[in-house]
């Protein structure tokens, strides 16, 4: 999906935003590249609202110069706003209106709107359509709030948890939605308190705190610059170390902390446990509990802000 | 690198104005039309109020036939009662459940909001208006006057209404707009000559309400439709100065979210 000479969708330098004596947004630097899903995370209070709101173009920064697709969302707003897509965390939707009236409505203020039918279908609000909205449960509000999000075929949404409170059947079918977008162009811009949501679907993860971001990369990238994987085994004590480094590649590193647990660091992958296991073989080693612990996001990201994310 | 094919394909732009006002104007009207206690309060309360006072002799509403004064008077609370009341609690909600603030992020301009929920009270006003002339002239009730002097002076109190509603659905919480908006139609109710003449009340209480929207929209009526004369200028000021004032406070202080 990447693309080179295509311009980010969100471009942000600088900015700055306080609340009365508190910083809410200190500094921020952020790119969003096009066509890609990029996972904003953060512990609360870090600045992703402030920062996602200001994209949309509810709030005017204090300092700092931000650019989606090309406009200034304020000032270009009635512009900028035909061309995405937001979902609200909650509401947005008149109390009194039916699933499928509020959907109809939203799609009648675009000029290429998706078919209604199709997308309730798509998300499993078909059997809803004429609840009003105040008797939806909190899955098929949530599910409405997407749908109204990308209904106007937009070139770039903006999630705000899509999937807090799903049931894991209509977290998948949501993930599956995003997928799709992304697929066909749509940039994705997701705010995210679940660790695996962002490692199922983001091309990059943005880390913010203290109105900063603080991380920035592939899911990938940022568990390789974080604290190294882990392979443990067990076996005869007092195994010739230097012999099995050797074999290992260069950047991983072995150890035996007590008589007969050995421990290797470093890029823990298939190859990796097979040149252990051969190596082994070798020396009539029988390698006994062998365990890989990879990296996760989830560690990244405690790493980075001494916080849980669930908090 | 993309599939230009694909089914959510991006394909953006706004609708035409015309059609994203109608179609706000259009939802704006159901909600309101769909509320029962909505209903009770705009179309079920003035009614029976007509129906009662003209029928039984409770108040004295001074020379001629009751229903000649009382129409009039009920035509100005069913303005009340959808432009400030009606669509006060409404968009109150509205904004307290995100509505505005989703509503904002659409192609839809928020002007076109406005004008869109302006529409759907005067869709309203039409089926009111045309359901209490029905219950009048079933009462006896026999208008005169101008009918566009009439419909002036309706629209006139629908812009002051309207005004004073959106900025207190703008300013307060929303339930807080929902206990005002109800104790001024009551309160208006008694106090706003609709069913009661002013002149029962002393002078100096008189020229206090003399200057609300309410009185002055009834005793404009009341001019029109019972002398088959011409509304005072002094009641067209006050509704005018109304106007502006609402209509300015609430451009000036609505907060959206």
């Amino acid at each position: 999906m990447r693309s080179a000479g295509v311009p980010p969708a969100v471009e942000a330098a600088g900015l700055v935003k306080r609340y009365g004596e508190r910083i809410a947004v200190d500094n921020l630097d952020l790119t969003v590249p096009a066509h890609q899903v990029t996972a904003v995370l953060g512990p609360n209070g870090a600045g992703k609202t402030t920062t996602i709101e200001a994209c949309e173009g509810y709030r005017r920064m204090d300092a700092g110069r931000l650019r989606v697709l090309g406009l200034d969302p304020v000032a270009d707003g009635r512009r900028l706003r035909s061309r995405i897509g937001v979902m609200l965390q909650e509401g947005g939707v008149y109390p009194g209106a039916r699933a499928g009236e509020m959907l109809r409505h939203v799609a009648s203020l675009y000029a290429h709107p998706l078919d209604v039918a199709a997308l309730g279908e798509r998300l499993g609000l078909g059997s809803c359509g004429r609840t009003p909205y105040r008797r939806l449960s909190g899955g098929q509000r949530q599910r409405l709030a997407l749908a109204m999000a990308v209904v106007g075929r937009p070139e770039l949404v903006f999630l705000d948890e899509p999937t807090a409170g799903l049931d894991p059947q209509a977290r998948q079918a949501t993930w599956e939605l995003v997928r799709e977008l992304r697929n066909d162009g749509v940039t994705v811009v997701l705010s995210t308190h679940l660790m695996d949501e962002a490692e199922e679907l983001a091309d990059r993860v943005a880390i913010l705190d203290g109105g900063r971001v603080i991380a920035d990369g592939s899911p990938a990238e940022l568990c390789r610059g974080g604290g190294a994987d882990v392979l443990r085994f067990a076996g005869r004590p007092g195994l010739d170390l230097a012999s099995l480094r050797a074999a290992l590649p260069a950047d991983a590193e072995v150890t035996e902390p007590t008589p007969g647990n050995y421990r290797i660091t470093g890029d823990v992958g298939p190859r990796l446990l097979a040149t252990v296991t051969a190596w082994c073989a070798q020396h009539g080693v029988l390698a006994d509990r062998i365990t890989t612990r990879r990296h996760t996001l989830e560690d990244v990201f405690l790493e980075l802000t001494g916080r849980e994310l669930r908090a | 690198m993309t599939a230009a094919t694909g089914r959510y394909s991006p394909a953006p732009g706004a609708a035409p104005l015309p059609r994203m006002i109608l179609a706000q104007t259009a939802l704006e009207a159901r909600m309101l039309l769909r509320h029962g206690e909505q209903l009770l309060l705009t179309m079920i309360i003035p009614a029976l109020l007509l129906a009662l006072f003209s029928s039984v002799d409770l108040i004295d509403t001074g020379p001629g036939e009751r229903v000649d004064f009382l129409a009039p008077g009920v035509l100005a609370l069913a303005v009340l009662s959808t432009a400030f009341t009606g669509q006060a609690i409404a968009t109150g909600y509205e904004r307290r459940y995100g509505v505005l603030k989703r509503l904002g992020v659409s192609p839809l301009p928020r002007w076109a909001l406005l004008v869109g929920k302006t529409g759907a009270v005067l869709v309203t006003l039409v089926f009111q208006t045309l359901l209490l002339v029905v219950v009048a002239l079933a009462l006896g009730w026999s208008p005169r006057g101008n009918p566009l002097a009439v419909a002036g002076l309706m629209l006139l109190g629908t812009a002051a209404l309207s005004g004073l509603g959106l900025l207190m659905a703008g300013t307060l919480r929303a339930e807080a707009t929902l206990a005002a908006a109800n104790l001024v139609f009551v309160l208006l109710l008694f106090f706003g000559g609709v069913i009661v003449p002013l002149t029962e009340y002393p002078d100096g209480v008189r020229s206090v309400l003399e200057l609300l929207p309410v009185p002055a929209l009834a005793d404009g009526l009341r001019e029109v439709l019972r002398e088959g004369g011409w509304p005072a200028a002094s009641d067209v000021a006050v509704l005018a100065g109304w106007s502006v004032a609402g209509l300015g406070l609430a451009a000036r202080f609505f907060r959206w979210e």
